[in-house]
């Protein structure tokens, strides 16, 4: 697992999201109305549309191209519909407001 | 340790067995999954849906790959198993893999059944049963032009309609002079053959084919007759025979197919066998509901529960082909002993028929209006006593008839109510007491019965009721959305009173059940809050659709496309020469002129957008947006001799005039200079056509998926007084219209009289203008603003990552 510093938490909107790419994975950044950031793969498992595009609602994000709903928590597809997007861990520093990513050393590859 | 068990053949019936031993004991075995194909289980049904172009291969998966590894399934996809030692327990597959067992089950399915004429082994000679051979046909119809199916049965029609809407030429060879011979007697054949030919297929009926022609790609065919067909591709779909060599050679016994008891187990212990390579009570099933039936047995026998066994299926069939509505089921032929009610129409091109033997309904055939079906499938499967009311099955009764409530209490938990998805009864039962379901489409989002072919809604409608009794199944109120059971009224008017200006207010105030809306809610309420209060809504980006949220047309790659205003249609040299040096500079992909008469840059990088429009220094066009569009103008009096008004100069006044605001859905408007109206203004939201001496407006009118001709509103004699309607007549739709309805929809819904009603006197057409252009004031040009605006553009990049350590 490494840590890697992605920004500053000042850099996103609240209810928006940012892009960033590590090792040729684009990752999705969501600010929730909480404060809290939420980082996944920024693809949809459907037919990979950007989920950086989508609505946000609380802590879930709508599909922009066919409105599949997920979970930022932890990636699943909601009902009906099926499915994963990989999600990673992202942490503020308290203090300076850092935004640190979580990731293992060999990028998850979904088969 | 648990035991082991291994499937062989990943498809619909083994799979779903697999399943339904998840269910009942999730842990008692270890499986293992053998299959040729190289996908994830997939809807094999569905694949003429595909061909259609319906669905994508994506949207047929059944079981995920995720699926089995959530499950701890070891899949083996793509391997061919050739060997079961059924003395050491060890399955083996051509390519080397070893798996022991201790239990293992055969659901190889079937092969497709190739008649063996001589150049069958040809080039575009194929099959239509997998993945494969659908991508054979759409790859074919790419570069060939006429396609010859054999087999005019289910699986052959269905081919050739998806072999017409891949653009070729189709035509159906069958040997039989009756289509779907096995489903359907004469009459109903005929009208079936008679409603396809109408959608483009010939047929070759009673006819043989004895060769098949061409060197080393197929060129035709000749029958027996002597006759002979071109063709560039040949579909053999004339059926299919159990996939049981594998089992022969590992000495299983077989017959047609692989031979079972009532407990799907083949004469050798450990070895069960279940779907379309099973030959039981001699019957061997091609569809896939008593495939469920008998995956279920096994399951149960499999998580060591007790089970009445397996005793045969009453199959049904559904022709899946669009604009022709086909079912049968049973015995649907006469013979000596049993006596029809039939009902036919030529004119509506509806044919039923039931078939009666000893009181009791045998069989079905349902052509053009099948809503009976489900009921009639049921009445067959019970075998309940009709007698006496026999025509009522048909015609209708005072209420004596079998009612869905008996036969719905008749069906077993078990018995499958949506085939294409494998949900039984007891599924929509547990949704319904369970999760609370209490519609149709709750209970297609929990189970999916219903989602795929829909031929199931009426049965699982009857489920419902019976369930839930008649007064149990509310026509629940439908809110805006699922966060809320208020209406657009409602929830404007909630706006209005309580003057709430912020979504966040709405809901808290309106008792949302989810905090932050959906999808749906959050960028009607958006609207709603601007078109109610244009000054004091602040305009929410975070809940505009991505492409009114980047003001540019978001691609299927992600990719975005731009269309800068060019008002009217009317254009410069000069103009013409910026966009082509920006789409040089920004190496646009690809540079199309729209239908509405302008110029779009597709393939767009999002980053890119900002400083393109910068460069373009051109107004939005709004090609993305719930908001007036383009005004399409032909060229008028200005140069045309037909003309009688300027129309290039109207049209460019109401595009200046109206743009930028939002509408509940996107606006067209056009306007032509004379009455043969080139601009083709009478299908647009709103069209103005000039005539000697003035100005009709019509309105409503849509050209896209359902297409409607404008109504006429009204003749007008100046160019002042076509704007004014117009402003009053969108301002009266930005307040009543709901959040993506259109016109046409709109107008429908209250009436064209309401319309001209609340329009008719000068002042309240003068009071909505006023309102629409306090709207129209604070609007800005959103390119402009993006671009000068740091903090918006910044939106549009991607954040730099800090060079890792």
């Amino acid at each position: 697992m490494k840590q890697i510093k992605i920004g500053h938490i000042s850099e996103i909107e609240s209810m928006r999201s940012r892009v960033i790419t590590i090792e040729d994975t684009e990752i999705a950044l969501f600010k929730l109305s909480t404060g809290e950031i939420k980082a996944i793969e920024n693809k949809c498992p459907h037919k990979g549309g950007k989920l950086s595009e989508g609505i946000l609602c609380d802590h879930h994000v709508f599909c922009p191209l066919h409105d599949w709903k997920i979970n930022l928590n932890d990636g699943l597809v909601q009902e009906p519909d099926e499915g994963c997007v990989v999600s990673f861990r992202v942490e503020a520093d308290s203090e300076s407001g850092d935004l640190y990513l979580y990731m293992e050393d060999k990028a998850y590859k979904a088969s | 340790m648990k035991k082991k068990l291994v499937l062989i053949g990943n498809g619909m019936a083994g799979v779903n067995c697999i399943e339904q031993i998840l269910k009942l004991d999730p842990n008692r075995y270890d499986i293992t999954i053998f299959g040729s194909e190289p996908h994830p289980n997939y809807n094999r049904i569905m694949l003429s849906s595909v061909l259609a172009g319906d669905a994508d291969i994506n949207d047929i998966v059944i079981n995920s790959w995720d699926w089995y590894r959530e499950n701890n399934i070891m899949l083996h996809a793509g391997h061919t198993v050739n060997n079961i030692d059924t003395k050491r327990k060890i399955v083996s597959t051509e390519s080397g893999i070893k798996a022991p067992y201790d239990e293992v089950i055969i659901a190889t399915g079937s092969l497709p059944f190739m008649l063996p004429l001589p150049g069958a082994d040809k080039e575009g000679v194929i099959a239509f049963r997998d993945i494969k051979d659908c991508e054979t046909m759409m790859e074919t119809a790419k570069t060939y032009k006429k396609a010859v199916v054999i087999g005019g049965g289910l699986l052959g029609l269905e081919a050739a309609r998806g072999l017409l809407n891949l653009n070729m030429e189709v035509s159906v060879v069958h040997s039989n002079k009756i289509l779907m011979n096995r489903q359907m007697d004469e009459t109903g054949g005929m009208m079936l053959q008679k409603e396809l030919q109408q959608q483009g297929m010939k047929f070759l009926l009673g006819k043989q084919t004895e060769k098949i022609l061409g060197k080393g790609r197929v060129t035709g065919l000749r029958f027996t007759d002597g006759t002979e067909e071109t063709a560039d591709l040949v579909v053999m779909a004339i059926g299919i025979k159990p996939n049981m060599a594998m089992a022969k050679k590992s000495g299983i016994e077989v017959n047609r197919g692989i031979l079972v008891n009532d407990f799907m187990e083949t004469s050798i212990p450990n070895v069960y066998s279940v779907g379309e390579c099973v030959e039981h009570r001699g019957i061997s099933y091609g569809l896939v509901a008593p495939l469920y039936e008998q995956g279920a047995v096994l399951a149960k026998k499999l998580a060591g529960l007790e089970t009445d066994g397996y005793t045969g299926s009453v199959v049904s069939t559904k022709l899946k082909v669009s604009g022709v509505d086909v079912f049968s089921a049973g015995q649907y032929w006469d013979e000596a002993d049993t006596r029809a009610v039939r009902v036919q129409d030529e004119f509506g091109g509806v044919y039923k028929k039931v078939v009666i033997r000893d009181g009791k309904v045998v069989g079905a055939v349902l052509f053009g209006d099948i809503s009976d079906g489900a009921r009639l499938f049921s009445m067959i499967r019970s075998g309940e006593d009709v007698t006496g009311k026999e025509k009522e099955i048909l015609l209708g009764s005072g209420g004596s008839a079998p009612s869905n409530h008996d036969l719905i209490a008749s069906m077993s938990d078990d018995e499958i109510v949506c085939g294409c998805n494998g949900v039984s009864k007891a599924d929509v039962v547990n949704a319904i007491n369970e999760k609370g379901c209490t519609s149709v489409n709750d209970i297609k989002a929990c189970t999916k019965a219903s989602a795929s072919c829909g031929g199931c809604k009426p049965l699982v409608a009857d489920v419902l009721t019976y369930v839930l009794g008649a007064d149990g199944v509310k026509t629940v109120k439908e809110g805006i959305c699922g966060c809320t059971t208020l209406s657009r009224d409602e929830v404007v008017a909630g706006i209005r009173e309580m003057k709430l200006t912020t979504s966040k207010e709405v809901m808290n105030v309106m008792g949302w059940n989810n905090p932050e809306g959906c999808s749906k809610c959050r960028p009607a309420l958006n609207y709603y809050l601007g078109m109610v209060w244009p000054e004091e809504h602040e305009d929410e980006r975070e809940s505009r659709f991505v492409n009114e949220r980047n003001h540019a047309n978001i691609q299927k790659d992600g990719t975005y496309s731009v269309v800068p205003r060019i008002y009217g249609g009317v254009t410069t040299p000069q103009d013409l020469k910026k966009i082509a040096d920006v789409a040089v500079k920004y190496e646009v992909p690809l540079v199309k002129i729209t239908g509405g008469q302008r110029i779009d840059l597709l393939g767009v990088k999002k980053e890119d957008l900002p400083s393109m429009w910068t460069d373009l220094d051109m107004p939005s066009g709004y090609a993305y947006g719930k908001t007036l569009r383009t005004v399409k103008t032909c060229v008028g009096s200005t140069f045309c001799r037909f003309g009688t008004q300027d129309s290039m100069a109207m049209g460019i006044e109401m595009e200046k005039r109206f743009e930028r605001l939002s509408t509940p859905a996107k606006f067209k408007m056009a306007v032509s200079g004379c009455p043969r109206n080139c601009a083709e203004a009478t299908i647009k939201d709103l069209g103005v056509v000039a005539i000697d001496g003035g100005w009709e407006i019509h309105v409503g009118g849509n050209g896209g998926t359902k297409v409607r001709v404008t109504d006429l509103l009204v003749k007008v004699k100046t160019e002042e007084e076509v704007l004014e309607w117009t402003g009053a007549y969108m301002q009266y739709y930005r307040e009543t219209g709901k959040y993506n309805e259109r016109t046409a929809e709109w107008l429908e819904r209250v009436g064209l009289d309401t319309i001209k009603a609340a329009l008719e006197k000068k002042e309240d057409r003068l009071a909505l203008v006023e309102r629409i252009e306090l709207a129209l004031s604070l609007t800005q040009d959103p390119w402009k603003e993006i671009a000068e605006t740091d903090k918006l553009r910044t939106t549009f990049e991607q954040m730099p990552v800090p060079a890792m350590k």
